[in-house]
């Protein structure tokens, strides 16, 4: 075991496009419908029906295609990709092999302050396939097609990534990408994204690579670091006891922690693929890639420069907002309806954050509105509530986007203001706590907490901490 | 070109055909045969010649993205040889 | 008076005038399909005659205000069965697809319903429309009406056929590689294969998806110029529907071809050409020169290349093609299967009939990995010249004018014995197909046992009005015959 090996990854990246309607019919991609309820002829493989391509699904591929940095394929055509599985009705999948629509791009990634580019092979459009559920009681399968002609991008790279932490900063490169885009949004655990990982290794030095393997079924970025840490492993066990790498496709069981063969008898991985004859070409022109490029959002490094000089908060929570799309919309558009850029990052940065946490979501899955947040802010601001009701209340706005303002009125949470009633509790308080009186008195200035909790308390958390101190203060004199 | 059983075979495993023992001579007979005259092909010279997957030069025929279909769910499970909870029911897929 | 024996236009017009109703002729249509299909076996199903009747009342009242006013409304069809009806089996003449049942209605036919034809059934074919006789089908063999030892030609050979025997006075075919025009050619009767795109192919069950065209199947050029104004629309559902405004053949319904310039390819007449048919050509030729067309020989080329690569080219199609059929969504599933790929291979190999097996297997081997290029690649390669020979044809020629088939119908069980020589009855009509070309089949005589000749006409792309006009000049100096056994059912 003197060797050093170096890891040879390139990846396979399939994305679900943000589409409407399927890729070649006018079924909804909706997700969750009951099985089948989303199908028609076309997207069920029966016979006589044809595909007719949905336009959307050509422009999000090219937009992907300008922003990593493609060549788009002037004229690009469809290609039938022939195996036999239930999920596929028509027993062949329309892809491209030939002319797909992007190629030859790059991406830069950055590892512990390390930058590269990870080239990009190609981009092709094609169409997801239906699902497989087991039935236990009947000991078959049941296939629904409902996602059968979702339409996918595939992203293919070529073997530039050496480590499982160069391919999570690619793929969260192109996710970031994908998301400013609206293309996509890009989730491991739902589908929308996944990554088939190409892996060879060879010795430290090497010129040539060795035989590798293609491994599926992984579902997040935990999984594709522990399949790539397994894979590399085995290959290396089988290289050092002088077996060979069998080039072959491996199915990730992230249960159990490995992977197997998936090839059989039956699955001969000859896809026979030819020109769809149902489809015509695809003519990109000119004047069609720059209107698709002048519509390219402000991506994520042009986004961190300006919030730096337009914003002034720290980097930290820059990297942190503009990591999601989500995020950097609400911020910026916080923002815009009068909300000052500090108090906005505070309230994404903490409150938000924490419960992203505990309700295990991705900023992606945020439903709160800017305008919410942004009354929200205003009514701290003007003192209505004080910072805990605040609190409060924003964890409604997070969970159903309520209008804070008359959840506020309707609750009666605005803050007390009767200098009365104020004067009343801290007196009160003073009554009642001879001890920390006595302590403040003496110079303890931390025993007025204990006084102001009191008062707070006694006016059910309604009141101004920062009038209550005064009070307080006051009094005590 | 001569074709041999495991030509057949492998043709079988890609085209989900299971021949007989006497289907499968009359096939490797009839491809062979088949293979041989349209070899005739490679008489012509097509060094400068791009092969023709469409004949006419259309292209760009696109749909709007904009749902067109309902749910046709019963209609489409009628012709279903076996069905179960609104879905085709098929032999069982994973070990 | 027997309304099966009038021409579709003709019945339409009886129609129109009142002289005959909606009703009448569908049950002329019924009776006759009743009576005589047991002897020529045209139809697969035949519509239940209660729906047909009723139909019958519904058109004949839409004609009655005013809302149908079509030349073909109220006329009894006939349909190939690889054209999905909404809720009539349509089986392509498999067993595979033995239980389907559509639940939808491909595009051609919605046409015929929208402009008032009345659909009677569903006509035989050879299997998923792979062979020239009809004899590959899994529901029987069609005979020819003109001697039922022959065959009707093929694919469509059930609508021919029922077009001869005057079950039906019109019906639509599909034509992938002469299917249209062959049968046409050996059953007596006119048949169009329309330029590629001109008629949607949506609902039509694909064999080769670059070639099948569907296309009018009728006793004269004016029947098929009226059907095929009806069907040539342009269809969003097919990305390959060519979207124009020159759909209106029946205004080329002329008897003029005055300086039509007519070109005869010299390499059709050679061997291999029956001389009856050699004979018969050449005299149709004489006929256009006398009015006013300028014929001429010349060299077309590629001739020997057509069978290769269209067998290339199609059976690869047809191999992907046909992959849906596997028991899982419809159709045919074997009773008793051991797992998933055990059920694809029985559902698969019980279902389909040997032809049909035969083409998938070629198509698949010639997509499979090593041989994609030698084989698919070559084929789209010589298909690209065979294209170049015709534009260079129509460079200088209006209508190139030769044979449908090199033979008149063989007899029953001739042909299926020989697969290559069965191919290479396809020699005049698949280049046309290759080139996306329209063509046209019509009567131009008969040979030595009295069985009919076809003339074929091909011109350029989208020029169907030429063919049409020519065709209908030609016509003019002959005059319509029957077959026999069809001519002496009156006298009886």
């Amino acid at each position: 075991m003197s060797k050093a090996y170096e890891t040879v990854i390139g990846l396979e990246v399939h994305v679900e496009l943000a589409t409407r309607t399927k890729i070649f019919c006018g079924c909804s991609t909706a997700f969750g419908g009951a099985p089948n309820t989303h199908t028609c002829p076309v997207c069920t493989g029966m016979p006589g029906s044809l595909p007719v391509l949905n336009k959307a699904v050509v422009e999000k591929a090219m937009a992907v295609g300008l922003a990593t940095n493609c060549n788009i394929t002037r004229n690009c055509k469809f290609d039938r990709k022939n195996y036999f599985y239930p999920d596929n009705p028509q027993n062949y999948q329309i892809s491209q092999l030939y002319y797909p629509i992007c190629r030859d791009g790059k991406v830069e990634i950055e590892v512990e302050g390390k930058k590269k580019f990870v080239r990009i092979h190609e981009i092709h459009m094609e169409e997801d396939a239906g699902k497989l559920v087991h039935d236990p009681y009947t000991d078959s399968s049941l296939v629904d097609f409902n996602r059968s002609g979702v339409p996918l991008i595939e992203i293919v790279s070529e073997p530039d990534m050496r480590s499982a932490d160069e391919v999570i900063a690619y793929l969260e490169k192109l996710r970031l990408i994908i998301q400013y885009l609206g293309a996509s949004d890009c989730k491991l655990n739902e589908g929308s994204m996944r990554a088939d990982v190409n892996l060879s290794v060879r010795e430290v030095g090497a010129e040539e690579f060795g035989t590798r393997t293609e491994t599926k079924n992984l579902n997040s970025f935990k999984a594709i670091a522990r399949a790539i840490e397994n894979e590399r492993e085995r290959q290396i066990d089988l290289i050092e006891s002088g077996e060979k790498v069998v080039q072959e496709t491996r199915r990730w069981d992230d249960t159990k922690e490995y992977s197997y063969p998936m090839r059989s008898k039956e699955d001969a991985q000859d896809y026979r693929y030819f020109p769809d004859p149902d489809l015509v070409p695809i003519h990109i022109s000119d004047e069609w890639i720059e209107e698709i490029r002048s519509k390219q959002p402000e991506f994520r490094d042009e986004k961190r420069a300006r919030y730096r000089e337009e914003y002034q908060i720290p980097d930290y929570d820059i990297d942190i907002i503009t990591n999601s799309k989500k995020l950097a919309d609400i911020f910026e558009d916080t923002i815009a309806l009068g909300a000052a850029p500090k108090k906005v990052s505070n309230w994404l940065m903490v409150e938000t954050m924490r419960l992203l946490k505990e309700n295990v979501m991705d900023p992606e899955d945020i439903k709160f509105t800017a305008k919410n947040l942004a009354k929200l802010i205003k009514l701290v601001d003007a003192r209505t509530i004080n910072g805990n009701v605040a609190k409060e209340v924003f964890e409604h706005v997070f969970a159903e986007d309520i209008d804070p303002e008359a959840y506020v009125k309707e609750h009666g949470l605005a803050t007390v203001n009767d200098e009365g009633a104020l004067k009343t509790a801290c007196e009160a308080a003073i009554a009642g706590n001879s001890k920390a009186v006595e302590d403040y008195k003496g110079g303890k200035e931390k025993a007025l907490g204990a006084l102001v909790g009191q008062v707070m308390k006694a006016m059910k958390g309604k009141a101004d901490p920062g009038s209550v101190n005064q009070m307080l203060r006051e009094l005590l004199k | 070109m001569t074709i041999t059983d495991e030509t057949i075979d492998y043709v079988g495993i890609l085209a989900k055909l299971e021949l007989s023992a006497e289907e499968k001579e009359q096939a490797k007979k009839d491809m062979s045969d088949m293979l041989d005259y349209v070899g005739k092909l490679n008489e012509l010279d097509t060094d400068n010649v791009e092969a023709m997957s469409h004949t006419f030069p259309y292209n760009n025929v696109f749909r709007e993205d904009v749902v067109t279909n309902g749910d046709d769910r019963e209609n489409l499970l009628k012709n279903a040889p076996e069905e179960k909870d609104g879905c085709y029911k098929v032999p069982k897929t994973f070990d | 008076m027997d309304l099966m024996s009038l021409t579709a236009v003709t019945l339409g017009k009886k129609i129109k005038a009142g002289e005959v109703s909606v009703a009448e002729a569908a049950k002329a249509c019924m009776d006759s399909i009743e009576r005589y299909d047991s002897e020529y076996n045209c139809f697969v199903t035949v519509a239940d005659r209660e729906g047909v009747m009723k139909q019958a009342e519904e058109i004949q009242k839409k004609i009655d205000n005013g809302e149908l006013t079509g030349p073909l409304a109220g006329v009894p069809v006939a349909i190939k069965d690889n054209m999905c009806l909404n809720g009539m089996l349509t089986t392509c003449s498999s067993k595979i697809l033995s239980n389907f049942v559509p639940t939808y209605t491909s595009e051609a036919v919605e046409k015929l319903i929208e402009a008032g034809m009345v659909i009677v059934g569903k006509t035989n074919m050879d299997e998923f429309a792979m062979g020239s006789t009809t004899e590959t089908s899994y529901y029987g063999e069609t005979k020819n009406p003109w001697d039922k030892n022959k065959v009707p030609g093929g694919s469509s050979g059930g609508s021919a056929a029922a077009v001869a025997a005057e079950e039906v006075v019109c019906a639509l075919g599909s034509d992938t590689g002469g299917s249209i025009r062959q049968p046409a050619s050996f059953c007596g009767v006119t048949g169009i294969k329309p330029t590629y795109g001109r008629v949607s192919r949506y609902g039509l069950i694909a064999y080769g998806s670059s070639l099948d065209q569907i296309g009018p199947l009728a006793k004269d050029v004016t029947d098929c110029a009226a059907l095929l104004e009806i069907i040539s629309q342009y269809d969003k559902k097919d990305s390959t529907s060519v979207n124009r405004d020159d759909n209106d053949f029946t205004g080329a319904l002329v008897d003029d071809v005055k300086g039509l310039k007519i070109g005869l390819p010299r390499d059709y007449f050679s061997e291999g050409l029956d001389p009856d048919i050699k004979d018969a050509v050449y005299a149709a030729a004489k006929k256009l020169e006398e009015k006013g067309a300028i014929v001429e020989e010349f060299d077309l080329g590629m001739v020997e290349y057509t069978i290769p690569t269209y067998y290339i080219i199609a059976a690869a199609e047809a191999s992907s093609n046909l992959e849906r059929f596997d028991g899982v969504k419809y159709g045919y599933r074997t009773d008793s299967y051991t797992d998933l790929h055990n059920m694809y291979k029985k559902s698969r190999s019980e279902g389909f009939g040997p032809e049909v097996k035969r083409r998938i297997m070629l198509g698949s081997f010639v997509l499979s990995s090593g041989y994609y290029d030698a084989y698919y690649v070559k084929a789209l390669k010589a298909k690209a010249l065979i294209k170049r020979a015709y534009d260079k044809a129509f460079e200088k020629y209006d209508i190139i004018l030769g044979p449908v088939a090199p033979t008149t119908a063989l007899k029953m069980g001739e042909s299926l014995s020989d697969p290559i020589k069965m191919y290479l009855g396809d020699v005049y009509t698949v280049p046309v197909n290759l080139a996306g070309l329209p063509g046209i089949s019509l009567p131009c005589g008969y040979d030595r046992d009295g069985m009919p000749i076809g003339l074929q006409m091909v011109s350029d792309a989208f020029n169907e009005k030429t063919i049409i006009r020519a065709a209908y000049a030609y016509e003019q100096t002959r005059e319509y015959k029957r077959p026999a056994d069809v001519a002496e059912r009156g006298q009886n």
